[in-house]
């Protein structure tokens, strides 16, 4: 496979919770070290895809490889069949997820949050683990809060933990769902920094977000999904400089501008 | 006639009382731990399970929560051999049947405590890669069981009262001991009001000490 194969590919995706269809065809491209930035209004299915690609959800129809891996189906003998549990667990060890509502360990404190998939799932000796898992919580300004349990610190404490426990497992793929939105506005700042730093290293992020600037900077794509589809795609500039070609873009842009004023 | 109060009885069989007190101790200690055992595996089977084992699951916990107590006491201590053929001593019936009652209310109590769980913390978990097992071990187990610590404290009190039961199948625990030193001296008014307070303080510094457990487990805390 070459290298300029994208890391994460989306096919045709389709996705319904009973008679709602949250994803109607979704077709994206995520390249190797890039950043895609996913908009779009509440309910038009952003965290749904984010969590097909993991398989926190299966999707009906369509394709995502990750790697050039089908993440969902096991493809053999022409016939293609969801994968199992452990066959899952296996491909979701290299996609990391951070949450919008941090989902730490509540009895972990934050270097156990960042060991246990580093032990459990990598297999590491308990010593090379917290070593790792200090390093990322260093790494992510938290070195005075190695042995702090998750409700001794602030939202945006807790949150970079949250990226450390995805990013110390050495993901391929890193999925960000809206992790600045619980926040109050004056942690926002601490968090974006550290994505901004994994970005600049060369993780490759989906990420889904309401931060405009943030996502202007940090994106190499922006894609607006609409109704389950992406709607609009291309580079920040061409998704936020003229967003005439959509007029939801155009509506969804205003009504975010209006409420971050 | 007047009745005048004189507690050297009580206090010449006080080692009766205290070594009933011990046993009762025993029996609620091995019977909540029996009962939890029994009160997990069929919370964690009856999540997911198909229909017929939850109805007998289901059948179970109806069954014994709505006959009394006592009822499934001589069950057990008279139903069991005259069926079955195998007779245990009265202290182990009793302990089966009270492992039994309680593991009937643990059912209810774990399974209310799985679906306590934080979706969001299971997700997490497989989003990190664990596996069903290992989710349950180091996610779904520890927080849970920080989520029912209380509920097992209430119900740890309650069995440790129901011990009194093993009194009819003349298990030697505190209340029978009360009844022996009661039907040998007839003074029935100092032995419960030596007893009761018995009762009530252990009740109360278990109570204290469960309490202390669990502000130390609280939720997010170690
Ligand atoms: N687990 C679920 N069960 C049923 N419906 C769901 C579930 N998750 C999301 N939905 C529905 O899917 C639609 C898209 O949701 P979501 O992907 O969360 O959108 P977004 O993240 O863009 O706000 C919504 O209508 C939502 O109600
Ligand atoms: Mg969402």
């Amino acid at each position: 496979m070459s290298v300029s194969e994208p890391l994460v590919k989306v096919r045709g995706v389709t996705k319904a919770f009973g008679s709602n269809n949250v994803l109607n065809g979704v077709d994206l491209d995520v390249p190797r070290g890039s950043v895609v930035s996913i908009i779009g209004a509440s309910g038009s299915g952003k965290t749904t895809l984010l969590r097909c690609v993991n398989l926190l959800e299966s999707y009906d129809s369509g394709s995502i490889e990750v790697d050039g891996v089908e993440v969902g189906y096991d493809i053999a003998d022409g016939r293609r069949r969801p994968r199992g549990e452990r066959d899952l667990a296996r491909i979701r060890a290299d996609i990391g997820m951070v949450f919008q509502m941090f989902n730490l360990f509540p009895h972990l404190t934050a270097t156990e949050n960042v060991m246990l998939g580093l032990r459990k799932v990598r297999g590491m000796a308990k010593a090379e683990a917290r070593a790792t898992a200090e390093q990322w919580l260093v790494r992510v300004g938290l070195g005075d809060k190695l042995a702090s349990l998750p409700i001794e610190m602030s939202g945006g404490q807790q949150q970079r933990v949250g990226i450390a426990r995805a990013v110390a497992m050495n993901p391929k793929v890193l999925l960000l769902d809206e992790i600045t939105s619980a926040l109050d506005p004056e942690l926002v700042g601490e968090v974006l920094k550290v994505v901004r730093e994994l970005a600049r290293d060369g993780m490759t992020m989906m990420l889904v977000t309401h931060e405009m600037s943030f996502a202007r900077d940090v994106s190499s794509r922006v894609v607006f999904m609409d109704g389950g589809r992406v709607a609009v795609e291309g580079t920040p500039r061409e998704v936020f400089g003229a967003p005439a070609q959509s007029e939801r873009l155009r509506g969804f842009l205003a009504r975010i501008e209006l409420r971050e004023v | 006639m007047q009745y005048h109060l004189n507690y050297n009885f009580v206090w010449k069989y006080a080692d009766r009382l205290a070594w009933g007190l011990v046993l009762s101790l025993e029996l609620a200690v091995i019977s909540i731990a029996i009962g939890c055992v029994i009160g997990l595996t069929l919370a964690v089977l009856s999540q997911g399970a198909r229909r017929p084992v939850r109805f007998v699951i289901g059948m179970y916990v109806e069954f014994v929560r709505n006959v009394p107590l006592l009822l499934l006491v001589y069950l057990v201590f008279y139903g069991i051999p005259s069926i079955g053929g195998f007779a245990y001593d009265a202290t182990t019936s009793f302990v089966i049947t009270l492992s039994i009652y309680a593991g009937a209310y643990l059912v209810e109590v774990f399974r209310a405590g799985l679906e306590a769980i934080p979706k969001g913390l299971i997700d997490a978990g497989r989003a990190i890669g664990l596996t069903p097992v290992q989710r349950v071990l180091y996610v779904q187990l520890p927080t849970m069981f920080r989520i029912v610590l209380p509920s097992l404290s209430n119900a740890f009190i309650s069995l440790f009262k129901d011990t009194s039961l093993a009194t009819v199948l003349a298990v030697p625990e505190l209340m029978f001991g009360a009844n022996w030193i009661y039907t040998n001296t007839f003074r029935i008014v100092e032995v419960w009001t030596v007893v009761a307070p018995i009762y009530l303080v252990t009740g109360f510094v278990l109570l204290g000490g469960l309490r202390l457990l669990e502000r130390r487990f609280a939720i997010g805390r170690r």
